[in-house]
């Protein structure tokens, strides 16, 4: 049983208070330019996710409490939460720099930007 | 070649108080190179194996496993056999299974005990039955041995079900597949993997896949625990872990993992004898030969690694089938287990090529891979051998996700995901 802590509201509660929604800080392409969007990038945004075996980053809505949206870093193998962080925002940069493989690929260009979504 | 097993056999080895039993398998160590290489040694990477030396006659061949065979999704599923799938690419890959199933212990000398009990699934809404009704039509153009039964008929085959009309989810009827069933999972396994090795196939055990070592746009051999092994061919079949496999070549895959539970109660006397999938209220049950109670229902939501699943799915699970069953409301459950499952979008399986020359994946089966097992690893074998994918496994490409060709099961499946 995962227990989770809302980011918005502060509310405590089990992982049946919340809704899980998939991997965290996807872009969809179409929003910008949608005539140059490829078949590709958009299979990417459909269908393609990181799936780490260990850190992941993702979102979860206060279902029975504020039914806010927020964003988590969470290990995939040990099920610990090890931050919580606003739905327009990017992680803590110590999360950021241990994040491996393909999330690593990810923030690469965040990490040298700084810390806006 | 090895000894068959018989009822002779049998006996000549009772003589000997069974102490002379020949090894099913051997423990090779690996070679430095092979003609191809099968990562994980799982159901469906061993039944690959085994058509590939078989049909193909391809023998200079490796497994590959991280632990031991059989002990990934293949010892943790619910053992339920049946075809019964919405659209035409899923029934011809499920049936094929499911028609091999018929003969397996014949063609491997290994009984997989399959069970044609037949497999029943509930229709609890208006709803429900006509989804079902209108996948009973698609089922028999396809020439599937399957139809919708009544009420009456199903209290028939299953007479502890519930048939108040007024509970929450009575039952409207059900559509039944009479030649679908469950089978051993474990002999499946057992049964691929004694087949192979007699055929010369090396199944290497304990033996982790480190990277897989490319050569510009084409595969160089494998990383492993116990060195590098040069292959030209690599075929990854290794269900939830295929994403971190695959990339280590760089391959991203449209696909995660998630958590799938299953549990047994207590042995009972039997209750009974057929497969029955409640899929309004999420769970299914049948009653294996030592007479537990065998209970499935869906996946964890969230992407999990550990192999262990989390409370509230096993309670909703066993709540909905307290419904359908009240007779299982006393039941003391024995042992719970979960499995790594991986999950395509469409939920249906990916077998094919990938874009680095020599990788094969065969991955994606989801909550559905038990059932698929000699299919998969039919079609898979002939698809990594021609280098082409099989007409059967064609649909089940890469591309369709790009190309927005779906094969959609995600509603259509019996069992929900």
């Amino acid at each position: 049983m995962l227990i989770v802590h809302c980011h918005v509201c502060g509310a405590e509660g089990d992982e049946t208070d919340f809704h899980y929604g998939g991997q965290a800080h996807i872009a969809r392409p179409a929003t910008r330019d949608p005539a140059s969007v490829s078949d590709a990038e958009q299979r990417d945004y459909l269908f393609m996710r990181h799936n780490p075996k260990g850190l992941h980053f993702e979102r979860w809505r206060c279902d029975r409490g504020c039914g806010k949206w927020f964003h988590a870093a969470r290990d995939t193998v040990t099920m610990e939460f090890k931050a919580t962080y606003g739905i327009s925002e990017l992680p803590p940069r110590a999360l950021m720099e241990a994040a491996t493989g393909e999330w690593a690929i990810f923030f690469k260009d965040k990490l040298a930007k700084g810390s806006e979504a | 070649m090895k000894s068959r097993y018989s009822i002779f056999s049998l006996a000549r080895n009772a003589i000997n108080y069974h102490k002379d039993w020949e090894r099913a398998w051997r423990s090779p160590t690996p070679k430095s190179e092979y003609d191809a290489v099968i990562v994980g040694a799982g159901g469906h990477g061993l039944a690959t194996a085994y058509y590939l030396a078989k049909t193909h006659k391809l023998t200079n061949i490796a497994v590959v496993e991280k632990g031991w065979l059989g002990g990934g999704n293949t010892g943790r599923n619910t053992t339920i056999i049946r075809s019964n799938y919405l659209q035409d690419p899923s029934i011809a890959i499920y049936e094929l299974a499911r028609s091999l199933y018929e003969d397996l212990s014949r063609d491997l000398n290994f009984n997989v005990m399959f069970s044609p009990r037949g497999v029943m699934m509930l229709c609890q809404t208006e709803h429900e039955f006509r989804a079902f009704k209108r996948t009973a039509h698609a089922n028999r153009l396809a020439g599937l041995d399957c139809r919708m039964i009544t009420p009456e008929e199903v209290k028939k085959i299953a007479p502890i079900i519930n048939d108040d009309p007024n509970c929450r989810y009575p039952i409207l009827g059900a559509y039944y597949q009479p030649r679908g069933g469950t089978g051993r999972h474990d002999a499946v396994a057992w049964g691929y993997a004694r087949g192979a090795d007699s055929l010369g196939v090396d199944i290497i055990q304990n033996c982790e896949v480190l990277s897989i070592r490319r050569d510009g746009g084409k595969v160089a051999g494998l990383e492993t625990s116990k060195g590098f092994i040069k292959t030209k061919k690599i075929g990854v079949v290794t269900a939830g872990n295929v994403s971190t496999v695959v990339q280590t070549a760089g391959l991203r895959l449209p696909i995660e993992s998630l958590c799938l539970q299953a549990l047994v109660s207590e042995p009972i006397k039997p209750v009974l004898d057929c497969v029955i999938m409640a899929n309004t209220v999420h769970g299914y049950l049948s009653q294996s030969d030592k007479g537990e109670l065998v209970v499935g229902g869906g996946t964890d939501p969230y992407n999990n690694y550990s192999q262990r699943g989390s409370f509230p799915a096993l309670e909703h699970t066993v709540t909905a089938l307290v419904e359908t069953f009240p007779i299982i409301s006393r039941l003391r459950m024995l042992r719970m287990w979960g499995g790594i499952v991986d999950m395509t979008g469409d939920r249906s399986p990916i077998i094919g090529k990938t874009d680095i020359d020599g990788l094969y994946v065969n991955c994606g089966w989801g909550t559905g891979g038990f059932k698929s097992i000699p299919g998969s690893g039919y079609v898979f074998a002939d698809t990594i051998f021609n280098d082409r994918p099989h007409p059967i496994a064609e649909p089940f490409g890469l591309n369709r996700f790009v190309e927005g060709r779906l094969i959609d099961e995600s509603v259509a499946a019996a069992v929900a995901h």
